[in-house]
């Protein structure tokens, strides 16, 4: 072997890496026995272990590897690694699991409420982060980070940048994930929406992201097509909007170095303006310009179709991440916030209409002349009505983003039935097929175990959506005509607790329909799971072949 | 040479496509955030809005911790039926001081922003311990746990003194009594009262769970709960020298 004749020495990334994790061992040890309040010391613990366990891996990794590292190109064809997206589609389905029973929990608590046990670690009020981050972040973070390092390299045709790098980014960044969840559950929070976790976990994530847009950018500028292709715009503006957004929203002066407790740099209507611009932009740039990444790419490659246009995937992007930004104030209508805020996110939120239409109408588009595989191809027909469920959530939106509307809307279920006709019919849909057509292909398998339990799939968690959309649908604007409804005489016809106990029965129709879509996602872990062990099932013939005449 | 072709620069190269996205999505957020620290109108000039005693700030923490705000709002709209129903619409000036602010996004339980002085201490204590003891059809989660755990607050003055890093005035008075303050607001008959009240008008110095000994947690958050909108006084309230 010529291998043999290099001498084999430990990189600069090995060796450097492995010294910083050792520090911050010891680091967090001290950290741990110094610690101010428990959660602190739990978390310090953790850290010390994963650091700990992380010197032992690159040191393991460097004794069992050959001297040279894995080669760009074997035989002129790019090697890609694969490794860190196998590992991410693992830990999405598992999150992902996680998210949606966590979401049956709490949604189930709000029927039934002494199935918070009174307990300080089981009450609503802490579950509630963990699904939200649960979902979002973890199962679609996931999902993005698996289906960006895959598409990057493909499009790019040359292999992943970095050689321990993607693998810091997976592991590291579902470190930051145990580290956010965990804290919910001891009361660690700072208590903005979709940006709970405290100061620590938010510095690793800042170094974990950093590393992320650096590995994703590097792989852009190697590769060896002269265009980006469209899906790498939508996951690099993802990728370095959230980088901005996280910064702005996110600072904060720690009470001590040795303790969870932070305070926020900003207050009052400054910090509510950053919390708002951060947290419909955690909608914008994490749940729709990087999904309608892999829209650009899963849809197409699934329906061996070009995309529809690409004139119109260039309008649509400039025009969906100048705008979006705007939008934030929508969240704060009649609020302390100034009118004139309210009144600029209000316009820009119903323009966001059309760059979001032209999303969707290039991604239906794409199946021309392909309509008929939606018939056979369930996998197709999953990332086709997700694309649909984007339609109608962004038509939804600018519709409750005007103030009179908002009027009502707001504070009531409405809102969260309108989340979740976005997350559970456009982003969750849109991750079960790019899985489903990953998984085969990361683990070079010819398909997937069965389509009939992806069609099973389809079904059970579509009946999920529609039980809990139509359910919210009917609360939130029972809720919101409820408080604002007078009697004859001029007084309000109803107190606060008579439109909570009219709740009820819509409570119970929507944990029946999240317990539908956990079903589904429970089957699809089967299928994935089957598919990387046995690969393609047998299918028996319905008929018996004919013989030749 | 046409649009497309021009645009065909940005495809091509990834450092332009960056900075052009950085530069496409950083105009809505100055235009919208940037004015709100300077434009005088963005907070209304009023008087009686003073930083958190101690033990509210305390109670403030738990509030936050056990995630209050998913469920309640702190911000009263003005809409004729939420003015008859909760009060006075929520001024910024009400929560100028607030690190992080807790307006809420959701009402599955009633606006809290002023919820001060409407019920009893006794009730909130009850209403904790078991919501459906008070309110059979309520949904809200039990907090039994609030008063049987002792507040930890040793390190309450480092609490003020990153608030006012931050830019909530308190002053060094303030800070040097944070923790005696702290222990004088649950105990009405101590000798601390007085200056506590002083250092913060109206503050309420009552003994808030009702059980003697060290302030617990129940203590903390009823005192903060029961301050909450009382701080403004609308009678001599000036909406017209605060228009905008």
């Amino acid at each position: 072997m010529s291998a043999s004749s290099t001498a084999k020495s430990m990189t600069i990334g090995e060796s450097g890496l492995a010294l910083i994790f050792a520090v911050t061992a010891f680091l967090c040890v001290f950290a741990a026995a110094k610690a101010l309040d428990p959660a602190f010391a739990f978390h310090a613990s953790l850290g010390a272990a994963a650091s700990a366990a992380s010197v032992f891996v690159i040191l393991n990794r460097y004794f069992e590897r050959p001297a040279e590292l894995p080669p760009q190109e074997i035989n002129g064809r790019p090697n890609y690694n694969l490794g860190p997206v196998k590992f991410a589609s693992f830990m999405a389905m598992f999150w992902g699991i996680a998210g949606f029973t966590v979401g049956l929990i709490i949604a189930s608590q709000l029927a039934w409420p002494w199935l918070n046990f009174d307990l300080p670690w089981t009450s609503f009020g802490r579950l509630r982060p963990l699904h939200t981050s649960a979902v979002i972040f973890a199962f679609g973070g996931n999902v993005l980070l698996a289906t960006s390092f895959y598409v990057v390299q493909r499009t790019c045709r040359t292999r992943l940048a970095g050689d321990l790098a993607p693998w810091f980014v997976v592991v590291g960044y579902n470190f930051f994930i145990l580290i956010a969840g965990t804290g919910y559950l001891l009361g660690v929070t700072q208590s903005k929406e979709y940006a709970e976790p405290e100061w620590y976990s938010d510095l690793w994530l800042t170094i974990v992201w950093v590393t992320y847009l650096l590995v994703f950018l590097v792989t852009v500028i190697k590769r060896k097509e002269p265009h980006i292709f469209v899906a790498n715009w939508f996951y690099l503006a993802f990728i370095v909007t959230i980088a901005v957004l996280h910064l702005g929203n996110n600072p904060a002066l720690p009470v001590s170095l040795l303790g969870s407790k932070s305070y926020v740099a900003w207050g009052g209507v400054q910090d509510a303006m950053f919390q708002w611009w951060y947290g419909h932009n955690a909608v914008g740039f994490f749940l729709t310009a990087g999904f309608l990444a892999i829209m650009y790419y899963f849809i197409p490659k699934r329906a061996e179709r070009p995309i529809y246009s690409y004139r119109l995937s260039i309008i649509h992007f400039w025009a969906l991440i100048f705008l979006y930004i705007w939008a934030g104030p929508h969240h704060l209508h009649y609020t302390a916030l100034p009118d004139w805020a309210q009144t600029l996110g209000m316009t820009f939120s119903v323009m966001l209409w059309m760059p979001s239409w032209g999303g969707m109408i290039n991604g239906l588009m794409t199946l021309s002349g392909a309509w008929d595989k939606l018939r056979t191809d369930p996998v197709l027909r999953m990332l086709v009505v997700s694309v649909a469920f984007y339609g109608m959530s962004t038509f939804e939106g600018p519709m409750m983003s005007i103030k009179v509307v908002n009027s009502l809307s707001h504070y009531t279920d409405w809102t969260i039935g309108h989340v979740h006709s976005g997350a559970l019919g456009w982003v969750g849909f849109v991750s079960f097929g790019a899985l489903y057509c990953l998984v085969p292909w990361a683990w070079n398998r010819r398909g997937l175990y069965s389509l009939k339990l992806v069609n099973w799939h389809f079904w059970t968690a579509t009946l999920g959506i529609v039980l809990y959309i139509s359910a919210m649908w009917v609360s939130g604007i029972l809720q919101g005509l409820m408080w604002r409804s007078y009697t004859a005489l001029g007084f309000l016809e109803y107190s606060f607790i008579e439109t909570v106990e009219a709740m009820h029965p819509f409570y119970i129709i929507r944990a029946a329909g999240g317990a539908l879509f956990l079903i589904g996602s429970l089957i699809m872990a089967y299928n994935l799971w089957m598919t990387v062990r046995v690969g393609e099932a047998e299918v028996e013939s319905p008929v018996a072949l004919q013989p030749a005449e | 040479m046409s649009f497309w072709q021009r645009h065909q620069v940005i495809e091509k190269n990834s450092i332009i496509l960056v900075i052009g996205i950085l530069l496409v999505i950083a105009i809505g957020g100055l235009v919208e955030i940037t004015p709100l620290f300077y434009l005088k109108s963005t907070i209304e000039v009023v008087d009686g809005v003073r930083p958190y005693t101690p033990l509210e700030l305390a109670g403030r923490n738990i509030y936050v911790r056990e995630g209050c705000y998913l469920c309640h709002s702190q911000m009263i709209r003005p809409l004729r039926d939420e003015v008859e129903r909760y009060g006075h619409f929520s001024l910024a000036a009400e929560s100028m001081y607030d690190h992080p602010f807790q307006w809420g996004s959701k009402r599955t339980g009633p606006d809290l922003a002023r919820v001060g002085a409407k019920y009893s201490d006794d009730w909130h204590v009850t209403h904790l311990t078991n919501p459906r003891a008070i309110v059979p059809q309520s949904v809200m989660p039990g907090y039994p746990f609030l008063k049987e755990t002792e507040l930890n607050a040793s390190n309450i003055a480092d609490h003020l003194k990153t608030l006012r890093a931050v830019g909530v005035p308190y002053t060094d008075d303030q800070i040097a009594n944070a923790e005696a303050d702290l222990k004088a607001q649950v105990d009405p008959d101590g000798a601390g009262s007085e200056a506590l009240t002083k250092r913060y008008p109206k503050a309420v110095v009552r003994n808030f769970d009702g059980k003697p000994g060290a302030p617990t947690e129940m203590d903390a958050l009823i005192a903060y709960l029961q301050m909450l909108g009382t701080l403004v006084d609308f009678k001599l309230y000036n909406e017209k020298a605060n228009l905008r």
